[in-house]
């Protein structure tokens, strides 16, 4: 690897990832303080239910599921898995196996919303260009992420799960400020992109409707029915 | 006791001529904009018919409004697990063809067309995709007059346990107007589906509101509200509601739809009610004594006790004479001439209505009908609507107050007939109907003549007495210095916050009436 790639693999593995997550926690912050109007899930429903009890479930379902297995896979500490007798080797099929299920089942899901979104005249015609992109880009990313499953396939046959620990330990030397770009620089090229696009979700995240991730509203659980707001000031 | 006030409304159904001008003015008002085309805050549906949405009345379709769940309360639609489970795709949410596809037409056509023997014509287009429209096949008051075939019109849910078939015939038909506006229920449905929060209810005048930055568009207000009154914008991804016009209302003035009505058939006025038993009463077992239930919820506006525990929860002075005044408390309470819309969605709606009389006047004057003792006006027996039809309207199918209801309605007219056209106060029908002379006379004001004054009794708001800060408000209110859409919101914010309050102690003075 020559000096300019180093350069890259350096820019791209070592300073990008902070670019990214500043832009998505600042963004958001900034988002969410100044322009609540426009913080919705940005439903579509209302014009077109049809089949998208089936493609919106999968897609969700697919897409939450994949975001914890990368959390849990790629950040957990080794201890744990140690504790639990997990090696690295199963580890990696847990990985493959359970990454490529959930995989497919959000690419199921997203190709149906994406073909709804670009064939249904109505919801075509009340899209933003923001909102066929960013599912476009996540859909991207989910095929390189599927893709990459192959290619750990062929290390799984050759008794290999090195490149799997080399990328979870290349994330946790970004969550831990010491980045070391250099982890990730000796795998295979899908890899790199997945990440690259991965990556790049945290950076478009506020300008989209993925802010609506952050309202999962999950306190309604422990929440009473009725809501009745007061002008009144209350007696101290 | 917890004496709260209530914004309410009456609508006296007996005088809607289906003129549709509150639904013109309201839409004027508050959804000429896009994303809510489609979205009628106030419409008027003709009746029998499914109305806008189509069959919104129907529960098992659309799981609108409360069920008792072994005695509890619970949200037809599911409760609060069931809604996070079904939060990617809500599956009683109405399409956009439920309610209809906004159109309008290609005027410019009309000017820019080429010169040819045959006049030009404007075609449909979609206000959604802006495509053309073939044909137009719906629209939010398709049914406008009985128009269409009975057989359509016929799955009208309060045809249910009636002998409908003797309707289709064109002699038996019969036709009546139904308004509808949110009905700033005191047991909202829409309210407790809300997962983020955002749809509330104001302490001080009951106006349900959705808070339009809070809003995030899961939508399960939508299907949960029993009357589809709350919408979808498609542009904001937002839902909205009614306001009840609360600008205009915190200023004394009738809402929009009621202000306009040709006919003088709404009224708005304040009710006190015991919020403590909201849930005991939403609750009641047999859905036939919900009616019951809720008249029992109000407080009597001249009762001493309430009177003090109203002032005890600081509700104002003049807000309590409007309550004594209220047209809203004559009709439902003190004549028992009005009544809910369904009940037994057990969301006690805040929109009451007094029944039309339907007499055939032509029947009248071949002498067909059975009359009352005057010899003149048909018996509520012989109108033309079943009130049958009417109870599943009003009282989740009893028949009895509804009859009780029409019969003083006639006897207030048979009263007044005997004084201006024979010249003697015959009090016979009133005392059958069981209403004194006293209130057939007060009846008759507030309904036949129906003064602005009497229809309208609407206290002001009290902002003043909210602000916290009188003087740092003074010579602020409008001024934001730009940025007035999104000043910021949260707790601690990245940007300077631009400070308004004075140094000045804003302790208030005690009241001078407060020894």
């Amino acid at each position: 690897m020559n000096e300019s790639m180093y350069s890259w693999n350096n820019l791209i593995f070592g300073i990008y990832p902070y670019l990214c997550l500043t832009v998505f926690v600042i963004g958001s912050w900034i988002r969410f303080d100044r322009e609540q109007y426009g913080w919705t899930s940005a439903s579509s429903q209302l014009l077109s239910t049809a089949g998208l009890r089936l493609s919106s479930n999968l897609f969700h379902i697919g897409v939450i599921g994949i975001f914890f297995g990368h959390l849990v896979g790629l950040l957990a500490p080794y201890a744990i898995w140690d504790t639990i007798g997990l090696s690295s080797l199963g580890k990696q099929s847990i990985a493959m196996y359970g990454g490529g299920f959930l995989g497919i089942l959000c690419l199921i899901g997203g190709a149906m919303l994406m073909w709804r979104r670009m064939t249904n005249p109505r919801v075509r015609a009340t899209s933003r260009s923001s909102d066929i992109f960013i599912l476009a880009w996540v859909l991207v990313t989910l095929l390189f992420g599927l893709a990459t499953t192959f290619t750990t396939a062929h290390h799984a046959a050759q008794g290999s799960a090195d490149t799997m620990m080399a990328l979870a330990q290349w994330a946790k030397s970004i969550v831990l400020f010491s980045p070391q770009p250099e982890l990730v620089a000796n795998a295979e090229m899908v890899f790199r992109v997945h990440l690259f696009f991965g990556l790049s979700l945290f950076l478009l995240f506020p300008f989209t409707r993925l802010v609506h991730i952050w309202s999962f509203p999950i306190g309604y659980l422990t929440r009473s029915y009725q809501i009745v707001r007061t002008k009144r000031r209350i007696a101290q | 006791m917890k004496v709260r006030a209530q914004f309410a409304f009456v609508f006296n159904l007996d005088k809607c001529i289906g003129c549709h001008t509150c639904s013109v003015t309201c839409k004027n008002t508050w959804t000429n904009r896009k994303g809510v085309e489609y979205v009628w805050f106030n419409n008027v549906e003709s009746k029998p018919g499914i109305g806008y949405p189509k069959q919104w009345e129907n529960q098992e379709k659309w799981k609108g409004g409360w069920m008792l769940n072994s005695g509890k309360l619970e949200l037809k639609s599911g409760g609060r697990m069931s809604k996070l489970l079904n939060i990617f795709a809500n599956p009683d949410l109405p399409q956009i063809d439920d309610y209809y596809e906004p159109f309008t037409y290609n005027y410019a056509r009309l000017q820019n067309a080429p010169l040819s023997e045959a006049a030009p014509t404007a075609r449909p287009l979609s206000m959604i995709t802006g495509d053309p429209i073939e044909k137009i096949t719906w629209g939010p008051n398709w049914e406008d007059d009985l128009a269409g075939e009975f057989s359509k019109r016929s799955i009208d849910k309060n045809l249910d346990n009636i002998q409908k078939d003797m309707l289709g015939q064109f002699e038996n038909t019969f036709n009546l107007y139904l308004p509808r506006i949110c009905n700033h229920c005191l047991n909202p449905a829409c309210v407790a589906a809300c997962p983020s929060g955002s749809l509330y209810k104001r302490e001080e005048d009951g106006i349900v509101l959705v808070d339009q930055d809070k809003c995030r568009g899961w939508r399960f207000c939508m299907s949960a509200c029993p009357y589809k009154k709350v919408y979808y914008n498609w542009e904001s991804g937002k839902a909205e509601k009614c306001i009840a016009c609360y600008p205009r209302v915190e200023s004394g003035m009738p809402t929009i739809c009621s202000e306009s009505c040709v006919g003088r058939i709404r009224y708005n006025g304040i009710m006190l009610y015991d919020a403590d038993r909201i849930e005991a009463m939403a609750s009641t077992q047999n859905e036939q004594d919900l009616y019951e239930a809720q008249c029992s919820i109000f407080l009597d506006p001249n009762d001493p006790a309430v009177i003090a525990a109203a002032r005890a929860e600081g509700i104002n002075e003049d807000w309590i004479i409007a309550a004594q005044k209220s047209p809203i408390y004559k009709m439902a309470i003190d004549w028992k001439i009005a009544f809910p819309l369904h009940p037994e969605f057990r969301t006690l709606p805040m929109v009451w209505y007094v029944p039309p009389l339907s007499p055939v006047q032509s029947q009248i004057d071949q002498g067909n009908l059975p009359v009352g003792p005057d010899g003149a006006i048909p018996l509520a027996s012989a109108m033309r609507t079943p009130t049958k039809y009417l109870a599943n309207l009003f009282t989740a199918g009893k028949e009895e107050p509804i009859r009780s209801s029409l019969n003083r309605l006639i006897a207030m007219r048979s009263y007044q007939r005997s004084v201006h056209v024979e010249g003697v106060a015959d009090t016979r029908a009133l005392e059958a109907a069981g209403i004194t002379e006293d209130q057939a006379k007060e009846m008759y004001r507030y309904l036949a003549i129906a003064n602005y004054e009497d229809r309208y009794v609407i206290p002001t708001g009290h902002e003043e007495e909210r602000m916290e800060d009188a003087y740092g408000f003074q010579g602020q209110n409008g001024f934001t210095f730009g940025n007035n859409s999104s000043a910021g919101i949260s707790k601690v914010t990245l940007f300077p916050r631009r400070r308004k309050e004075t140094l000045e102690p804003a302790e208030l003075a005690p009241s001078a009436d407060k020894s």
